[in-house]
């Protein structure tokens, strides 16, 4: 798993899609930070991270796209497939490179509180736990994006695919209010990531979200290997 | 070293590979022969775990690739059709990697020098990939397979884009190799097959249509042996021809002769059939003794590995055809190697 995680933090950077990542993310978490919180005069950093959501919605697959569906196309897969390795190890080893990306993209917040501490106080309560939020969603967003970049060969088609699945999984709220029936009306609303994540950067620590969250990264990285798997046997 | 029982690989209804078996001990070199698509590298990927087998068993050391596919991975170098390279590296970061992935525990720096060495790629460690020429691309595939010494090597057209010194380099390194590892290599080109491995298996259609040594095959196809003899007659004429052909043909044991081409002005190949029991060579001698003529060539044809090849793939077209010469025009890239091959085998008949 080690050598696949440093294998593909390095291929991050040799490939570039590590810097437009970590730039993007930068670019518009600093330009709602300007606008919806100094612009506003606020000390609390919620109003940015909920606007991140959908900018993490659309750069987490440039992130995952290429994961696994390089490797197939490449045949490189089959240099780690036949080494001595497990395919948990292969999944998670990206997985966790991608994952570590995010972090340090994400961890750009703590820049901005040192601007806030230069002219009034930090809320460390609700920047942790907005931070924690956001890095839950990472964490269920790149375990879908790696599965869906396991399912094809070509890199734009992961991205895009996965794009669009993302984008379903935030419209699942204003999906749920037009369904007329009351039990899937429910049951779309607890699917939803957005009000999940909102609840959070509204100030409310869910386990029950955090523990929705973790549930999702490991039963996709579970399909994933199952994938891989299920390719062998083809 | 290496099992394969009953081996099948069926992608839906197309029967890949079908009921495949053979063994390979410690120090073998093995070749697979086959033309496009007789199941080579699905045999190939099967052994080393890339994709698993429909029915049928693999050990490898002992070890089955199923049951326990890390054990049974750590004693495979695999060299896939297309080097599995990830071209945006350098060779060194590559093999690094790869070092690491196969968690070799060897010390990093020598065990790696050396297989640079051994590939000749250590002028080119620092270069990325993708910069490479196809046959450092290969051979940096070649190192990769190399890496944590593992006893089995399983190389699947491991001289393909490379120069013909190249080719002659990685031959050398493979017999070198064969020495304390177990290898399976595949191939179309057949001199390369002659020339390194010890053992052929010949597939096609996803069966095994032979196994065994060059001459062994050989001799399982044929009862007949032929041999090439060139004489010069009294006169240099046609004459000559019938004459030598008709004292040939009432030599005890021969039981077929043509007179062949002119190879030399006047002078007349003559093929000779014989049966198995009968060494007709001191006859020959002493006919043309009696008569005054001069024997310029004596060359014993066995099949060669074209012939057997050609004989199993195309068995059931020839025999459609009507067409029983073994030596059928080669395919047109096989031309060179073929003339080269001939070339081999009638020093080998005259050491006889």
């Amino acid at each position: 798993m080690g050598a696949i995680y440093r294998r593909e933090m390095g291929a991050f950077f040799t490939s570039g899609i590590g810097y437009v990542f970590l730039a993007v993310f930068a670019l518009f978490s600093g330009l709602f930070f300007s606008m919806g919180v100094i612009g506003s005069g606020v000390s609390d950093m919620s109003p940015m991270f909920s606007s991140m959501f959908i900018i993490v919605l659309f750069l987490i697959p440039i992130l995952t796209m290429r994961l696994l569906s390089e490797e197939k196309k490449n045949r490189t897969d089959q240099g780690l497939l036949t080494a001595p390795v497990s395919l948990s190890s292969i999944v998670l080893g990206k997985y966790f490179a991608a994952l570590t990306l995010f972090i340090i993209a994400e961890s750009i917040v703590f820049i901005y509180s040192v601007i806030i501490a230069l002219c009034g106080d930090v809320i460390w309560s609700t920047l942790l736990g907005n931070y924690f939020a956001m890095l839950f969603l990472g964490a269920a967003f790149i375990a879908i994006g790696l599965f869906i970049s396991s399912l094809t060969e070509n890199q734009m088609a992961a991205a895009v695919i996965s794009m669009f699945v993302l984008f379903i999984l935030y419209l699942l709220d204003s999906l749920a209010s037009s369904v007329p029936w009351d039990f899937l009306k429910k049951a779309l609303l607890s699917l939803s990531f957005y009000s999940r994540y909102t609840e959070f950067t509204s100030g409310l620590f869910d386990f029950s979200s955090v523990l929705f969250f973790l549930s999702t990264a490991v039963l996709f990285n579970f399909f994933t290997v199952r994938v891989l798997d299920k390719k062998r046997w083809g | 070293m290496i099992e394969v029982k009953n081996l099948v690989k069926r992608y839906g209804d197309k029967q890949a590979v079908n009921d495949i078996s053979f063994s390979v001990g410690k120090g073998e070199i093995l070749g697979f022969l086959g033309p496009n698509g007789a199941g080579k590298s699905t045999t190939m990927n099967m052994l080393t775990g890339y994709i698993s087998s429909t029915s049928g068993k693999i050990l490898i050391n002992n070890v089955d690739i199923l049951e326990d596919p890390i054990k049974a991975k750590s004693n495979i170098g695999y060299l896939p059709e297309i080097p599995p390279l990830y071209v945006d590296m350098t060779v060194d970061g590559y093999l690094n990697f790869m070092f690491d992935l196969k968690k070799c525990k060897l010390s990093r720096k020598a065990h790696l020098k050396e297989i640079c060495d051994l590939c000749k790629i250590s002028h080119v460690r620092e270069r990325i990939i993708k910069n490479l020429s196809k046959g450092y691309k290969q051979r940096v595939g070649l190192a990769q397979a190399l890496i944590n010494n593992p006893p089995v090597l399983i190389l699947d057209e491991p001289t393909v884009g490379l120069d013909p010194n190249q080719i002659i380099e990685i031959r050398t390194l493979i017999k070198k190799l064969g020495k304390n590892h177990t290898v399976i290599l595949s191939s179309h080109i057949l001199p390369e097959i002659q020339a390194v491995c010890d053992r052929i298996i010949i597939i096609n259609k996803g069966v095994i249509a032979a196994d065994g040594t060059a001459s062994e095959i050989a001799g399982k196809l044929t009862n007949e042996h032929k041999m090439t003899v060139r004489i010069e007659g009294a006169t240099h004429t046609a004459n000559d021809k019938n004459e030598i052909a008709e004292a040939l043909k009432a030599i005890d044991g021969i039981k077929y002769v043509r007179a062949d081409m002119e190879r030399e002005k006047g002078i007349y190949d003559y093929d000779i059939e014989t049966d198995e029991q009968t060494d007709v060579r001191r006859a020959i001698n002493t006919i043309c003794r009696e008569n005054g003529w001069n024997i310029l060539m004596m060359q014993l044809s066995d099949m060669t590995l074209e012939d057997i090849f050609l004989k199993i793939t195309t068995s059931d077209a020839a025999a459609e055809a009507g067409n029983n010469e073994p030596t059928a025009k080669p395919l047109a890239g096989m031309e060179i190697s073929f003339e080269k091959e001939k070339g081999k085998k009638s020093e080998k008949g005259g050491e006889k």
